[in-house]
């Protein structure tokens, strides 16, 4: 079976800055990936090569569409919601508007999408009319999670879902990640600096350097391989 | 860096509250002052009225340049020129012989139209290669030649300008309004109004606020900010024939290529001293400068007409040196 997402040969550039050359990875339906790497390897450029809000070339496929000339508004039309560094919290919004702003390219009813969200984060329910800006970094993230949700996205791109945030907040956003895949049917392409704690909820991992493809393998294979964790995972 | 740039840029903000009840205190005071002193005086409350009306003109105008700001930082020098425009179009309209207020839905049409039309080709190419800056150039020059191509086609001439309500006075409790002032009032407070519900209760205006202050993330999930911008010129246009069609027929100001010039200074005015990020700000100031003025004008006797303008500014200066921000803007600093 075709991949979900396929990238084959992916060149990003900021500017004069020359940020990926040549990354090709897959993503399979209901797979958990694992984008690792230093910083400035280009993970991050990665995801926005994906959603295009970077301008890339190469070969960029999605459910056997080609992502290419798109912009970032259309890539999420089409099913694939990029939950930005630092969240992409509307702050000034309200936590129900943030909510509101994921089914945007959806008209009719949201109660369903709602409930949903609700089953995952019931906090949210009782501080639906807070300023998402006064919610707190864990708090932020998953909210950013639910809007994500509200996109009813078949590929959910993360960019470091755990920065900044306690261990145990980190926990429980994995397992609801894990969660979502399980029971939403979604596939995701994680991006982490933290290797060792998304190596143990994905299930295939890529290491980039320098704009390029460095390793691949199971998440496992990766995990158990002293010389790998040692001179790319640094722990 | 201004205290708008760091609300943009800085990831988590906060509200400083600038001893909350100050502000929300003038105002009620000044609300009273201005309801006892028309109970007490027929000139005070016709003064008070004919401020309001004005007030309103430049409330209107000034949410159109709150508008603007707010998506894209910039301020739109052309606003006033732009209405101008559209008067002058509903001039030419009336004058082909459509009545009145055919004529002004068509005029709202078309400024939206036409606002949305300049964004696409006089801004967005600029504003993608430059900065803010050269898009407030742009507006400017944006300003001459609008105003410039309006005394080409219509001849830089004093027009007559009909009003849209009859002259009418009603007479309450010994004092006469008149139904200018009274329809003015009513028509800028209402456009405002239903532009509030707009941004409030509707999906297209949730997303132009989150398309304001957080273009990316909007684009992430499937805005299209760039159309969006255009919506708010096509909006900000609007307001502003609303504007101009109310001022014009006002014997004072009357309908020529420059007639908003002055009035689009008020709107400035009222704009920075709401706070710029603040569409209320804008509609209190608005109203507080026109009542202010005028009373001013009835009462102190050394403030002409002439030095209406000037008094505006020192009125702008006194706020600003007292509360930067703006009456209603908000001061805000990075979380720790």
């Amino acid at each position: 079976m075709a991949p979900l997402l396929a990238l084959r040969d992916v060149d990003a550039r900021y500017g004069p800055i020359h940020a990926l050359h040549g990354v090709t990875l897959t993503v399979g339906e209901g797979e958990i990936v694992a984008l690792l790497g230093a910083n400035g390897a280009g993970k991050t450029t990665t995801l926005r090569a994906i959603s295009g809000t970077v301008r890339r070339t190469g070969m960029l496929e999605f459910a056997g569409r080609p992502l290419g000339r798109r912009g970032p508004e259309s890539v999420a039309r089409l099913g694939i919601a990029h939950v930005p560094e630092g969240r992409g919290t509307f702050s000034e919004l309200t936590v129900w508007e943030n909510l509101r702003l994921g089914a945007y390219v959806r008209r009719g009813s949201l109660k369903a999408d709602t409930a949903r969200v609700l089953q995952y984060f019931p906090w949210i329910e009782a501080r639906r009319n807070q300023q998402a800006g006064t919610l707190s970094g864990g708090e932020q993230q998953m909210l950013a999670l639910a809007r994500a949700v509200m996109q009813r996205p078949k590929l959910l791109l993360l960019d470091e879902p755990s920065l900044g945030l306690a261990p145990l907040v980190v926990a429980e956003i994995f397992r609801i990640v894990q969660e979502l895949v399980k029971r939403e049917g979604a596939t995701v392409l994680l991006v982490e600096q933290n290797a060792r704690s998304s190596l143990a909820v994905s299930d295939r991992a890529y290491v980039l350097e320098v704009g390029r493809v460095a390793v691949e393998g199971s998440s496992d294979e990766l995990a158990e391989n002293e010389d790998i964790r040692r001179s790319y995972l640094g722990y | 860096m201004a205290v708008s740039q760091l609300t943009r840029t800085l990831p988590t903000t906060v509200r400083i509250k600038w001893t909350g009840w100050v502000v929300p205190a003038i105002l009620a005071g000044g609300c009273i002052f201005l309801v006892v002193g028309s109970i007490q005086s027929a000139l005070f409350a016709q003064q008070t009225v004919s401020g309001l009306a004005n007030g309103g003109i430049y409330a209107s105008l000034a949410v159109a340049l709150v508008l603007i700001y707010r998506a894209t930082e910039v301020i739109n020098f052309a606003q006033g020129a732009l209405a101008t425009f559209t008067t002058f179009v509903a001039w030419q309209l009336l004058q082909w012989g459509l009545p009145y207020w055919p004529t002004f839905v068509l005029t709202l049409l078309i400024a939206f139209a036409f606002g949305a039309t300049v964004e696409l080709v006089a801004i967005r190419p600029v504003e993608r290669r430059g900065n803010v800056l050269t898009v407030v150039i742009a507006s400017i020059g944006l300003l001459i030649l609008v105003e410039g191509a309006v005394g080409w086609i219509w001849k830089p001439t004093v027009r007559f300008m009909p009003s849209p309500f009859p002259l009418h006075f009603w007479n309450v409790g010994g004092v006469a309004f008149s139904s200018q002032d009274i329809g003015t009032i009513g028509v800028s407070i209402a456009s405002v109004v239903v532009l509030w519900a707009f941004f409030r209760f509707t999906k297209l205006g949730l997303a132009m606020r989150a398309a304001a202050v957080r273009p990316h993330a909007a684009r992430l999930v499937g805005v299209r900010v760039s159309w969006l911008l255009s919506l708010g010129w096509g909006l900000a246009a609007t307001l502003g024939a609303i504007a101009g069609l109310l001022v014009a027929p006002n014997p004072s100001v009357q309908l020529s290529p420059s007639m908003m010039d002055g009035i689009l200074i008020y709107a400035f005015a009222a704009a920075v001293l709401g706070g710029l990020e603040s569409s209320i700000g804008a509609v209190v100031a608005g109203l507080a400068i026109g009542v202010v003025l005028s009373l001013l004008g009835s009462y102190v006797s050394w403030v002409t007409p002439q030095l209406q303008l000037p008094a505006a500014f020192v009125l702008m200066l006194i706020v600003l040196l007292v509360k930067p921000s703006g009456l209603f803007g908000r001061t805000t600093v990075r979380k720790v």
